[in-house]
């Protein structure tokens, strides 16, 4: 309750907007005619007008917020809907653990450790090690290939293109990702899929005696690495666009600071532009991997689900399934409580991986942004109220 | 200043010289700028990629009438004929639900952020579960739905269902693009209006939201643009039916994105092919006229603020 009165304005502090209110109340009350408020309102206004003596003094100021009823309504329903916002994410961690437990209990093998899954009948087994395992590589050569990309086009946009150039470009990256995610799972498995082939051929001849990059036998396309290329791409628009916030706002006194001595623009941008925003692109790094890391549908198409009887395969150049894929792909299966329960807890821990991710994004920004120590702020946004947060 | 200092004396006679640069040098600059240039053009390469393939595979099927007012009703995978008439309104209504839920709490939630908690604990609080909440994967939240939805309250898998788990997916991005804009709106409006004596609910509602409106219903069509082209809600929450169901609370629904999931598997024949490619062609112009319509709005509709 920031200010007590509504009429108030909302930045004064407290003790003198609550004196302020008084004479406010008193000026605004006894004109009936022109205060063009509602019918609801009215009797307020009456009663404001009827015993303007004692309700200036006595149980005005213990009351605290006194206000118009729509503005305490309003107020009430803000701050609901903000509350309501925590409350989700709460919830959506509550009841996935809720539903969990049960089948946890009841699983007879490691659920942390353990490659099986087999969840439902009596004997229940189910591990997220391989699932685990799959996600984490797939998004992580995903960002590894996006981020060197991003931040070249970020450069681009911000430092190379013409001006008349760098917003269409920047739009045309963020159409990217606009581009349904079961799209690019086709398109990935048929068109993009294919010509990778002599690609991944070319790695494993050369690395294949390093078990990641072991090529089993078959021609199978719907394999890791094709999957992190096509994340690669879905990403990229993420990463570009935060990356090119933080370019953009390196001071400009440090850009021709730099070429008044003398620097080419590669070194203006490796002295300038780059250290000003490396916690950004690390950030911005952290938030595509959490996309991808989440991403189901095109990963669902594009890879292809080991064989049961086939021994799991640890190399980027087999299929496999992510946390993600392995949900959708079984909804089928959600029958008995304990098969879900399974699937349930694979999207829990999913949900815990992003978040601990996402939240490290946050907190990169937070406590190392450009904003936060240098004198400079331009950051705007959602960084700037959690910038204010690790600084206070 | 020290380094300066320090490296004076070396900088004396040899390299005053401002013009020229050293041949390593310049060759790192040019390198960098082919780099960065070659950075672009490999970005845009599976956009234009994708773009030619749907539209040339899916392009002529957009243009028969039926497409637009038919269903899949006891059309099989070798046949053809049918429409997408089904799986469009499927799309619309889930996405209009969504809408209607999620943009009075996005827009009352960024209201709270910028007009009450400025500054608080606790809307750094609300920011940051935002910001997670951008995060949370569409699976994610669809199994949370599922969890609440069908496993506690023992419902039906319907299309209703998947609108709730879209609005944990589009709230986010309203909430945020709205709260942009009402950063934007200038105080000496607010101090203006609660000059006249309008109290401050009012005059949020007919002054600073009014002002961020054009910003606003950016945030909706970007947000809507977002949700339309999710599957994974759908492959969880409601079944994919080839007739046409106009009711989110009964029975399963058809959309674009399982219209293609659904036949994804039999590409090898025509018919199926040319209708999964021309669902996917829709889904896009869908999702990108949304886009375009958002910015051209913005563009539009930029408050001026100095």
């Amino acid at each position: 309750m920031s200010s007590p009165d509504g009429t108030a304005p909302p930045d004064r502090p407290t003790g003198e907007a609550q004196e302020e209110s008084q004479i406010e109340d008193l000026v605004v009350g006894e004109p009936d005619g022109p205060t063009p408020h509602f019918d609801d309102l009215a009797g307020e206004h009456a009663a404001a007008t009827a015993h303007p003596e004692p309700k200036q003094t006595g149980p005005k100021l213990e009351l605290g917020p006194v206000g118009h009823l729509g503005d305490r309504l309003f107020a009430g329903l803000a701050r609901g809907s903000g509350g309501l916002v925590v409350a989700i994410v709460a919830f959506v961690g509550i009841f996935l653990l809720a539903l969990a437990i049960p089948a946890l209990a009841k699983d007879q093998s490691s659920f942390l450790f353990s490659r099986v899954w087999q969840p439902g009948g009596d004997k229940p087994q189910f591990g997220i090690a391989a699932l685990f395992y799959t996600t984490v590589v797939s998004s992580i050569i995903a960002m590894l290939i996006a981020v060197p990309i991003a931040v070249g086009v970020a450069l681009f946009i911000t430092y190379y293109a013409p001006k008349r150039l760098a917003s269409p470009v920047a739009h045309a990256v963020d159409l990217l990702a606009a581009v349904p995610s079961i799209i690019y799972g086709l398109w990935g498995i048929l068109f993009f899929a294919p010509i990778l082939r002599p690609v991944i051929d070319g790695i494993a001849a050369v690395l294949g005696w390093i078990p990641l990059f072991e090529k089993p036998t078959g021609d199978d396309v719907g394999v890791v690495f094709t999957a992190s290329v096509v994340l690669a791409i879905m990403i990229l628009p993420v990463v570009t666009a935060i990356s090119r916030e933080i370019f953009q706002q390196t001071p400009i006194t440090h850009r021709e600071g730099a070429l008044a001595l003398g620097a080419t623009r590669w070194e203006m941008i490796r002295m300038a532009v780059l250290p000003y925003g490396r916690s950004g692109v690390v950030s911005a790094s952290m938030l595509g991997l959490g996309r991808a890391l989440g991403e189901t549908v095109a990963v669902l198409i594009i890879l292809s689900v080991p064989n049961g009887n086939d021994p799991w395969n640890s190399s980027i150049f087999a299929g496999g399934e992510t946390f993600a894929s392995k949900i959708a792909n079984n909804a089928a299966e959600f029958d008995s409580p304990e098969k879900t329960g399974a699937y349930i807890a694979a999207g829990l821990v999913l949900f815990v991986v992003t978040f601990l991710v996402n939240s490290a994004a946050r907190i990169i920004v937070a406590s190392s942004a450009p904003g936060a120590k240098r004198p400079r702020r331009n950051r705007r946004a959602g960084a700037s109220t959690a910038t204010e947060g690790a600084s206070a | 200043m020290s380094v300066l200092a320090a490296n004076k004396p070396a900088y004396d006679g040899q390299t005053l010289d401002l013009t020229g640069k050293s041949g390593l040098r310049a060759f790192k600059n040019t390198l960098a700028t082919v780099l960065i240039v070659l950075a672009f053009v490999v970005a845009l390469i599976p956009l234009l990629w994708i773009l030619i393939t749907v539209i040339s595979k899916g392009y002529h099927l957009l243009f028969t009438a039926d497409w637009w007012s038919q269903s899949q009703r006891g059309v099989t995978v070798r046949r053809v004929g049918g429409g997408a008439y089904h799986a469009i309104m499927g799309t619309l209504i889930m996405s209009l639900i969504t809408a209607v839920i999620a943009v009075p709490i996005a827009v009352l939630g960024a209201v709270y952020l910028v007009e009450y908690g400025k500054g608080t604990k606790t809307a750094r609080a609300v920011s940051f579960m935002i910001d997670i909440l951008t995060g949370v994967p569409s699976i994610v939240a669809a199994l949370f739905i599922y969890a609440v939805w069908i496993t506690v309250f023992g419902f039906n898998r319907v299309g209703f269902a998947v609108s709730l788990s879209l609005v944990l997916l589009m709230l986010p991005v309203v909430l945020r693009s709205t709260e942009e804009m009402l950063k934007l709106v200038p105080d000496e409006l607010r101090e203006a209006s609660y000059a006249l004596g309008v109290p401050k609910w009012k005059t949020i509602l007919k002054v600073v939201v009014p002002t961020a409106f054009g910003g606003i219903i950016t945030g909706v069509m970007l947000g809507l643009a977002r949700v339309m082209g999710e599957t994974a809600p759908l492959l969880i929450l409601v079944g994919y039916s080839k007739n046409i169901n106009l009711n989110p609370f009964d029975g399963f629904m058809g959309a674009l994105p399982t219209m293609i999931n659904q036949d994804r598997t039999e590409l090898a024949l025509q018919p199926a092919a040319d209708r999964v490619w021309a669902a996917a062609l829709t889904l896009i112009l869908l999702v990108l006229a949304l886009n375009l319509l958002a910015r051209l709005i913005a563009r539009f509709s930029t408050i001026k603020s100095k």
